[in-house]
């Protein structure tokens, strides 16, 4: 699994498979709002594209594309975009997390800015949820047990 | 909801838990959970819970399935018990 | 010890099912959760949100701090992992 799979059926289905899986994974992210779906379902589906690279691609060429640096960045991103959208609201003058704030800020009536910030918020569900599913599984696919 | 077809998913939903328990194999404990999650989407679809139900195909039946595997690979294929 | 474990999940199941007799029946229309809470939702998440889906509409904006602390639950569970596994390296 580790290793890279040489059988040539399995690596070009796959380089053409993820972009449709990753591009479906943004559809369930950005239509959360009038469809089922959300940051959750969105982002379990951005991680299971990446996990179909690491399974058949090997997880050296994978890390090329998804390095230790962005890793560290997704994870805490998204949680912070969270609290930070929250956190914005409490500064243009209405209670933390109500959205209703934004409408100070961008051009739109309150009612639009409730619509605007939860699809702000879904962004960084998706975001975290896709990094720590894939942090997940590539820490146990790699970790070392120690010689006993 | 028809009955009837409820009644052939839940049982299968029993008969797929049984199974995982009484299997020796990890692997295909891990499989069997697989199905076992995607019998219990198309129960919540039924319901009409859509969004529980994509959470359960995306989760349940995806990703931890992955996992799974991932930890296997680390271990015995064989349980012990 | 397997007789006994046995004997136990049994009775754990029978006193369940013997709970759920209690509930109301599914999707019926004068169980309590449908006469108080889902009208203030089914009939107000539009016009206050302009949101379609409202099952998106009352994770992400009415619960919202449910959902924010949600995430950082997921969060710590993976900053739990990549700590855990990665002590564990000799280099």
């Amino acid at each position: 699994m580790i290793e890279k799979n040489e059988n040539i059926i399995l690596k070009n289905i796959t380089q053409y498979l993820v972009a449709f899986i990753q591009l479906f994974g943004l559809y369930v992210i950005a239509h959360g709002h009038g469809s089922p779906g959300g940051g959750f379902q969105g982002g379990c589906i951005l991680a299971a594209s990446y996990i179909l690279m690491i399974t058949t691609l090997g997880i050296e060429d994978t890390k090329k594309k998804y390095n230790e640096f962005k890793k560290h960045l997704f994870n805490s991103l998204g949680v912070f975009i969270y609290a930070f959208t929250g956190f914005v609201c409490l500064l243009l003058g209405a209670n933390y997390l109500d959205y209703s704030g934004l409408s100070n800020l961008f051009p739109v009536d309150p009612i639009k800015a409730r619509y605007i910030g939860t699809f702000v918020i879904e962004v960084g569900v998706g975001i975290t949820v896709m990094s720590i599913m894939l942090t997940i599984f590539v820490e146990l696919l790699t970790v070392k047990r120690k010689q006993s | 909801m028809i009955w009837q077809v409820d009644l052939i998913i839940l049982l299968l939903i029993v008969v797929l838990a049984i199974a995982i328990v009484n299997t020796k194999n990890l692997f295909t404990a891990t499989i069997l959970f697989g199905g076992y999650s995607f019998l219990m989407c198309v129960l919540w679809t039924g319901m009409g819970a859509v969004d529980v139900a994509f959470t359960e195909a995306a989760v349940g039946a995806g990703v931890s399935t992955a996992v799974f595997v991932a930890a296997i690979y680390q271990t015995t294929r064989r349980s012990k018990d | 010890m397997k007789i006994l474990a046995l004997i136990v999940s049994i009775m754990t199941g029978a006193l369940l099912i013997y709970a759920a007799e209690d509930f109301p029946s599914w999707g019926d229309p004068n169980s309590p959760t449908s006469l108080h809470v889902s009208p203030r939702y089914i009939t107000k998440t539009y016009e206050e949100t302009k949101i379609p889906n409202m099952v998106t509409a009352v994770l992400a904006d009415y619960r919202g701090y449910d959902t924010l602390f949600e995430t950082t639950v997921i969060f710590a569970a993976g900053i739990t992992v990549l700590f855990l596994l990665r002590g564990n390296r000799d280099d």
